[in-house]
């Protein structure tokens, strides 16, 4: 059985882990509260660049250094930016633990060098370019806008093209020092860990890290203007494109709310991209590419996306579809067997996810980071088992109705947009 | 060496031709099966009467997979969906250039009834002809959807033209062949290639051996044998192809032969590509995209086709071939195909035992991080069988991966050094195929294609 241990160091870092010495690797990573959310104009997109520079060099390591010895210890390692956290992580055989420890410790005080930055900076941008050609064309990120406004929840995790082109390192390093602060952060380790050995490490690693200057407090932006680079047009014009490209936004359970597990499974009832209402009516008939739906936590805030991909001139049918499609279950609820059976599916997903470390890891990094609050697998197994058909109706009736916010990619003005 | 000695491989071969090999892996809670039919996207094209487009047969494959699962046995396509759900199983069907394949994972009590099930589409499928339509408009989506992903546009191309059109044929349907095929195509296609002949079930994850090779029995013993025509020939067109697209960046993909999978060299050939490529400190990563900032994307991979034998008996070679990809934009794009193509031609110029090194551990970690997952072990069971003939075991692997030496991978390269790349871009402006091409007998300038 895994076994959840938990400290606070001196400093204030939260360390904790979800042991199961029965592993043939250990997951550890930091997470650290710094997200697109956490920036203002002149920051933004410096979460995820700043994710970019942590592998750039310490004062001990260079840049070549740090990925030669990411590398040196095997495994799997990387990091990746959201709109509230950045974490960085590897999967490591168990007799790498304290090397991965040392590095990945030494990496959260990077050097932020002038010319590293330079240089980083064209990755990033290029980073930007390679998703303007992938679908949706942006319209994830401009459906954020569009519903939470360019800042907050709804800055983009990339930054765009101005923000990254005009940033300047002391910028970076000024936010650095207000967000990579111990309080500020967690090491979260799973699988075949040695905790003590962890947390010994861990305090010698971080006992300087609150010895970081506090930058003076960051300007407020001014609501009038739009962030250089942002637009809210909720139509999105992408002339080569030959499918059109629907993403609605609308509000749906925190990441503490004790009704997601009913919100997850009644998304799944609907919008799963295999057996659901949707797949049936939209997928399974070759309507659609693509109709599904999904929810999504934030630490004080939910949402719940749905994504619907076909062709143009087929848009206005297939909305409406999806909409029956909703309205339906507000209306009748779901039954018993339907219920049974993504419940089913959804366990076996969680038990199957369970047995790589690497993947426990992210669940219990966010949540402890959001939340300070532990959930082993066999407490979601139950969480999930929990729900009935009334909570699920609940849940459909308070998310299901509003007017979501809706946006549009593809090659020319049709299929109009719905609101 | 591994730090738990590992159950064995067991194999053994039905009478119908269908070759089942296991590994328990009783540490787990799951179960995972793997099975592949050999004959995939080449066999929409092989021993087909000479009348037919090519064209008019692409997504056969794909579509025979699609309808497959509309229903089998006692169950039409919900009910079966709802079977596989109540049970826990996550399934996969999909076919590839030389294979169709089923592939599930479960949690470890599913795998009985899911072995019935698997026999149940294979075996037993509806093929419904009213939802026959719905099936080739699946097949649509999918066609428009490659159309706007340039990333898969270009590497579906480049294969084209690494193996020629039969043996580098993509699965993805054409607008003729969505007017031609029919139903008694996808009839057709079902009777001659889903057989159990040459066929391989691999399972792996926490299983009773002997109940779940009773199930086996039970489900497959009495399925029908069949032959496998084999595999084209490669058939590559050379030079280079441009496809204009005004993308945000250019997307340059680039191919050149290589020795296949079972090749006596393959793995000294293997630590080179991954001195060349596999993680953060590898030379295309290093010094394209961290030292110079060039792009967000490089790589490049090996692969291989097994060797076949074709309806007259005559043996056909493996094959491989290596692809590589770099995504940058426009202005920085001729640099980046430079840079790329330098680093592979002078790879064994400056090779550090450090390199090797790396690449020695991240090998060994990614095999004993493979027995936590039922469903890697399976996939990698099944490749191993169709490939090689024989399970590679992990501990037979790991010594070759450990006697490599710097010398051996030197002494590769010097000999193989590659000459002439195929390369195809996406982008606004077409690129000069790099400047080491220019000193190949192949030239490079003007050579982008329609």
């Amino acid at each position: 059985m895994s076994e959840f241990r938990s400290v606070t160091l001196d400093n204030g870092l939260q360390v904790v882990a979800e042991v199961d010495n029965r592993g043939y690797s250990a997951a550890i990573g930091y997470f650290v509260r710094a997200g697109a959310r956490d920036e203002n104009d002149s920051q933004s997109g410096l979460s995820h660049f700043l994710e970019h520079m942590m592998f750039k060099g310490t004062a001990t390591r260079s840049a070549a250094d740090v990925n030669r010895e990411l590398d040196e210890l095997g495994g799997q390692s990387n990091a990746y930016t959201s709109e509230e956290q950045t974490v960085y992580y590897a999967a490591v055989l168990p007799k790498y633990q304290r090397r991965m420890v040392d590095l990945l410790s030494d990496m959260m005080r990077p050097r932020l060098d002038a010319d590293e930055f330079a240089t980083e900076r064209g990755v990033i941008l290029e980073e930007i370019a390679k998703y303007e050609d992938q679908p949706p064309f942006g319209a994830f990120e401009r459906v954020m806008e569009c519903c939470y406004g360019p800042r907050g929840l709804g800055r983009r995790v990339l930054g765009t093209t101005e923000s990254i082109t005009n940033m300047h390192v002391d910028t970076m390093r000024d936010y650095f020092s207000a967000r990579y602060r111990p309080e500020n952060m967690v090491l979260a380790a799973s699988g075949n860990v040695d905790f003590d050995d962890l947390v010994e490490q861990a305090g010698e690693a971080t006992a300087a890290w609150n010895d970081l200057p506090m930058p003076a407090e960051f300007a407020s932006d001014n609501k009038d203007v739009l962030p250089e680079g942002v637009e809210l047009n909720p139509r999105l014009s992408v002339p080569d494109a030959t499918q059109a490209y629907r993403v609605t936004l609308s509000g749906g359970p925190s990441m503490a709310a004790s009704d997601r597990y009913a919100m997850r499974l009644l998304a799944s009832i609907i919008g799963d991209d295999g057996g659901s209402r949707l797949f049936w009516d939209l997928i399974d008939t070759g309507r659609a590419e693509i109709a599904t739906l999904w929810p999504q936590e934030y630490s004080d805030t939910g949402a719940l996306f749905s994504y619907l991909v076909c062709t143009p001139d087929q848009m206005d049918s297939n909305i409406r579809l999806m909409n029956e499609a909703i309205d339906l279950v507000v209306r009748d609820g779901v039954k018993q067997d339907e219920l049974d059976q993504v419940i089913n599916k959804t366990v076996a997903g969680v038990i199957m996810a369970s047995e790589r470390p690497s993947q426990r890891l992210f669940g219990l990094g966010s949540h402890w980071l959001c939340c300070r609050e532990y959930l082993s697998t066999d407490e979601l197994l139950d969480a999930y088992r929990r729900v009935d058909v009334a909570a699920i109706g609940d849940a459909a009736r308070n998310y299901l109705c509003c007017e979501p916010t809706e946006v549009i990619a593809s090659a020319s003005d049709e299929p109009s947009l719905t609101t | 060496m591994l730090s738990t000695a590992t159950p064995p491989v067991k194999t053994r071969k039905l009478a119908n031709g269908m070759t089942v090999v296991w590994q328990q892996m009783p540490w787990l809670r799951t179960a995972a099966y793997t099975m592949w039919m050999p004959g995939g996207v080449s066999a929409e094209i092989m021993s087909v009467s000479s009348d037919f487009d090519p064209i008019s047969r692409c997504g056969l494959a794909s579509l025979t997979v699609e309808m497959v699962q509309r229903g089998a046995g006692p169950y039409n396509s919900r009910q079966l969906v709802a079977a596989e759900d109540n049970l826990g199983i996550d399934s996969n069907g999909s076919s590839s250039t030389s294979i169709t394949g089923f592939s599930a994972a479960m949690p470890a009590d599913s795998l009985v009834p899911a072995i019935g099930l698997l026999a149940d589409l294979v075996r037993r499928p509806h093929l419904p002809i009213d939802q026959f339509d719905d099936a080739k408009m699946m097949l649509r989506q999918e066609m428009l959807a490659n159309q706007d992903e340039p990333t898969q546009r270009l590497m579906r191309r480049l294969r084209e033209r690494q193996y020629g059109v039969a043996l580098g044929r993509s699965g993805v349907a054409s607008p003729q062949s969505l007017e031609t095929l029919t139903m008694d195509d996808v009839r057709e296609f079902y009777t001659e290639h889903y057989h159990a002949g040459q066929s391989i079930l691999s399972l792996a994850g926490n299983f009773d051996d002997a109940q779940v090779n009773d199930a086996i029995d039970a489900a497959f013993g009495d399925s029908k044998s069949g032959s496998w025509d084999g595999l084209p020939t490669p058939d590559p067109i050379d030079g280079h192809e441009h496809i204009e697209l005004p993308s945000s960046q250019t997307h340059i993909g680039f191919a050149y032969d290589n020795i296949p999978y079972g090749h006596p060299e393959y793995f000294v050939m293997r630590a080179g590509i991954g001195i060349l490529s596999d993680g953060m400190s590898s030379r295309l990563f290093d010094r394209v995209r961290e030292k110079h900032g060039l792009c967000y994307s490089v790589f490049a991979n090996t692969h291989s086709v097994p060797a076949s034998t074709n309806r007259e008996g005559k043996p056909i070679p493996a094959a491989g071939a290596v692809f590589g990809y770099a995504g940058t934009t426009p202005q920085r794009a001729q640099q980046t195909l430079d840079l790329t193509l330098h680093e592979i031609k002078h790879l064994c110029d400056d090779l550090e035992e450090s390199e090797l090194e790396r690449w020695k551990v991240r090998i060994q970690s990614s095999l004993i991080m493979e027995q936590e997952s039922a469903n890697s072990r399976a996939g990698s069971l099944a490749s191993d069988q169709f490939q090689l003939g024989r399970v590679m075991p992990t501990e037979e692997l790991e010594s070759i991966i450990e006697a490599i030496t710097l010398e051996q991978i030197k002494t590769y390269y010097q000999s193989h050094t590659p000459e002439s790349f195929r390369i195809v871009t996406i982008g606004p402006e077409p690129l000069a195929g790099g400047v080491l091409f220019d000193d190949s007998t192949n030239h490079a300038e003007g050579d982008n294609h329609e």
